[in-house]
């Protein structure tokens, strides 16, 4: 006998709201191909293996020389508490303004009798769960391994990380209200997205600052474990601790961080339910709201299509808010480098090793998005198909709109560089452009017609086109820093990469 | 020279089955045609090889005498298409979506500046020239996509269901534009299931189904080829599609 639950309950939308979750999340995994169940399934046990065996390895050594609780223990898990923290708020704030925003299924719901406050309660229990999910997902290999090594206590990070992505969950939710009753629903989606973006990069790019400063270093473990910071934390007896100790499984201290941040997330949930049909209905107002363009942008100047469609791109990507918060984000990364070059640590030769390689990378990674939103992310292309020139002409416009938006983004980062080391500005240069030309062939081979809305899922068309992607990146990283230490070794990632691209080609042309 | 706009000959197109059957019509210079055809008949498929958007398997297109295989830039040029979802970039104004078609066609300056204009204030949409189309209605996106469509002077404007899911005020204006182009010496093939506007704005009309034209002529001419006392294309259409399949069913 199967047990029917009541329509319209919170267990009934939670099933409904778990099973189109599980399902796209298959179709995420399967690139909605069907019959992969079982291979995605062994994939994900692989991976979890992996992940206990690197985690086994990393910590194995840490346990045989003893775990003492001291503040070097408690100041490196208070701030990997933290780091973890800094993302789920991040995840939360996007998923918090999504809930809000995407239309969906909410026209139909919002239309049906069901209660506003049941749909809410879940939608927002639905949030929680994805972004604990979040963190657990890198923590728990190294949870089960200290539960397994050490002490069975340290299962307790599980219901703290539960605890945390309530609390992220409750503060997204009060911070996306509030900016929805102080900015309007107009301006919060990209005001949250940029909230967003900072809070998830903050915390990272923050301690990166402190340890440049500190102690040289840009390396997060050498500067939690430092001296430096280790002199100016409290006493061991703080309430500073207190998640730290809760995660390795002290009472008092567990029931406080479970207790408080569920207390919060209740408290949320009952507060702002009942302006959440308002809120959603404010925000659908907002796509039918008519955004004005200065008409002084309108030229008529275009005398071919290569042009047409280069500013046609750019004024696409400079209206689209989510991409430019991405941006920001890539852009907020590179700050601790930049920050070390202003600390004249470039005299010492890690301009090359460090900022170049980053800078790369992150140009890399960037190119490849912007590529996918021209090439495939095509809203209208049937229009440029029926326009009197040939594909090569179009795709060649669309290159040239990538190329030159990268050229926009990295050019005040490079001209920074040329002031301190001219050469090393050149390097960055031509690596940054490698780089970018690489992601863009690749998503040229891999172009498959999407919407531009779907950005959020490229990776899913192909997954070989998103190795592909990361792959050169990183190797013209490497390429790029090995040049600057003026090793013969720069063969290895500089051919790697071309095999990289070849394989991707043969892939495609497969 | 021959008074053909389009010409397609033994046009044919095989997905997992026959979609399109050596497929035979033509539209005269300033001609307005309308094809019809029940669901899946193959309308939309035709009319995507005509502009360009789907290879054929066989067959030949000619627009005004040029070779839309041999030579697709130049049929392109003086083509417009106008899908039943309309083409358009939501982040973009009406202004700057025909400042980008006429930069896709190559219309010059002035011209094309008058041009939006004037197609913007004809379809009523001056007043929202420089607002972002992402907040549109379904009429206000197809109006624009008309506009663009328009924005080049094409010679044949291909249209596949070009009124679905306007209101009545909109189907107006869109009728009212395309008569005038016919008048103007454009040459116009559409696809429809409203019959009402297929018997009042056709001067010929084609009926196909099952990927084959069946029937073809003005409304009195099928009226003939439907050997009945038909008193309206609705009773014509649905006769010789029901013949069709009766034919086919026997075969």
């Amino acid at each position: 006998m199967t047990y029917q639950l009541q329509s319209g309950s919170i267990g009934w939308f939670a099933r409904h709201e778990f099973a189109l979750s599980w399902r796209d999340f298959m179709r995420m995994m399967s690139a909605g191909k069907s019959g992969r169940e079982a291979t995605i399934m062994l994939v994900i046990g692989l991976t979890a293996f992996g992940m206990h065996a690197v985690a086994y390895f990393m910590l194995h050594p840490f346990v045989t020389e003893g775990i003492f609780i001291n503040k070097q223990l408690l100041v490196l898990i208070s701030g990997t508490w933290l780091l973890t923290f800094s993302l789920m708020m991040s995840q939360a704030m996007e998923l918090v303004t999504r809930a809000f925003y995407s239309r969906s299924d909410l026209d139909l719901i919002l239309s049906s009798p069901v209660s506003i406050r049941t749909l809410f309660t879940v939608r927002i229990g639905a949030i929680a769960t994805a972004t604990t999910l979040l963190a657990l997902l890198l923590s728990a290999p190294a949870i089960n391994v200290m539960a397994l090594l050490h002490d069975v206590r340290w299962l307790s990070a599980y219901p703290v990380a539960v605890a945390s992505g309530m609390l992220a969950t409750a503060l997204s939710l009060a911070i996306t209200i509030i900016m929805f009753r102080t900015l309007g629903a107009k301006r919060t989606r990209l005001a949250s997205q940029i909230v967003a973006a900072v809070v998830g990069a903050g915390f990272v790019i923050g301690i990166q600052l402190a340890a440049i400063s500190s102690i040289g270093s840009i390396s997060r473990f050498e500067f939690l474990q430092s001296e430096t910071l280790l002199s100016q934390t409290p006493s061991l007896k703080s309430w500073i601790w207190i998640p730290a100790r809760a995660i390795m499984g002290d009472q008092i201290p567990f029931l406080i961080t479970i207790v408080l941040p569920a207390g919060l997330f209740l408290t949320a949930i009952v507060v702002f339910s009942g302006s959440f049909a308002s809120n959603v209905m404010a925000a659908a107002g907002t796509s039918f709201a008519r955004n004005t363009q200065n008409a002084k942008t309108i030229t008529f100047r275009q005398p071919n299509l290569r042009s047409a469609l280069r500013h046609k791109e750019w004024k696409l990507l400079l209206r689209d808010h989510w991409l430019l918060s991405q941006t920001l984000m890539q852009i907020l990364y590179l700050i601790p480098p930049a920050f070390m070059l202003w600390q004249g640590y470039a005299e010492l030769g890690l301009m090359g090793v460090v900022v170049v390689p980053v800078l790369v990378m992150a140009s890399g990674q960037l190119a490849g998005g912007l590529a996918w939103l021209a090439i495939s992310g095509e809203d209208a292309p049937e229009l440029v198909a029926t326009a009197p020139v040939g594909k090569r002409d179009a795709i060649r416009a669309k290159v040239e709109a990538v190329l030159g938006a990268m050229i926009v983004v990295v050019s005040p980062i490079l001209l920074i560089m040329a002031f301190v080391n001219p050469a090393m500005a050149i390097l960055a240069l031509i690596c940054v452009m490698a780089a970018s030309t690489s992601a863009t062939f690749i998503q040229l081979w891999f172009r498959s017609p999407a919407k531009r809305s779907n950005f959020r899922r490229r990776q899913t068309s192909s997954k070989v086109a998103t190795i592909a992607e990361a792959l050169s990146s990183i190797l013209w990283a490497a390429t790029a820093a090995l040049i600057a230490a003026k090793t013969w070794l720069v063969v290895v990632p500089l051919a790697s990469v071309f095999i990289v691209l070849w394989i991707a080609r043969s892939f495609r042309s497969s | 020279m021959e008074n053909f706009a389009l010409k397609v000959t033994n046009l044919t197109k095989v997905f997992d089955k026959p979609a399109v059957e050596a497929l035979q019509f033509s539209v005269h210079r300033g001609e307005f045609y309308t094809l019809l055809g029940p669901n899946g008949a193959g309308k939309t498929t035709s009319l995507r090889m005509v502009a360009g958007l789907l290879p054929p398997d066989s067959g030949s297109i000619e627009v005004f005498g040029i070779d839309a295989l041999l030579d697709p830039i130049s049929v392109k040029k003086i083509v417009a298409w106008v899908p039943d979802e309309p083409m358009i970039y939501d982040r973009l104004t009406p202004l700057e979506y025909l400042e980008f078609v006429a930069g896709l066609w190559g219309v010059e300056q002035n011209n094309a500046r008058s041009n939006a204009c004037e197609l913007l204030d004809w379809l009523g949409l001056l007043p929202n020239q420089h607002e972002r189309c992402e907040g549109f209605s379904k009429g206000m996106r197809q109006k624009v996509a008309l506009a663009g469509a328009l924005v080049h002077d094409p010679r044949l404007i291909i249209l596949d269901e070009p009124l679905t899911g306007l209101d009545a005020g909109s189907a107006r204006l869109v009728k009212d534009v395309l008569r005038e182009r016919v008048k103007s010496g454009c040459s116009v093939i559409m696809t429809t299931h409203i019959l009402e506007v297929a018997e009042r704005m056709a001067e010929r009309i084609g009926v196909i189904s099952r990927g084959r034209l069946i029937a073809e002529g003005t409304l009195d001419e099928l009226g003939d080829q439907a050997g009945r006392a038909a008193t309206n294309l609705e009773e014509i259409f649905l006769g010789l599609v029901a013949d069709d399949e009766s034919e086919t069913a026997a075969a």
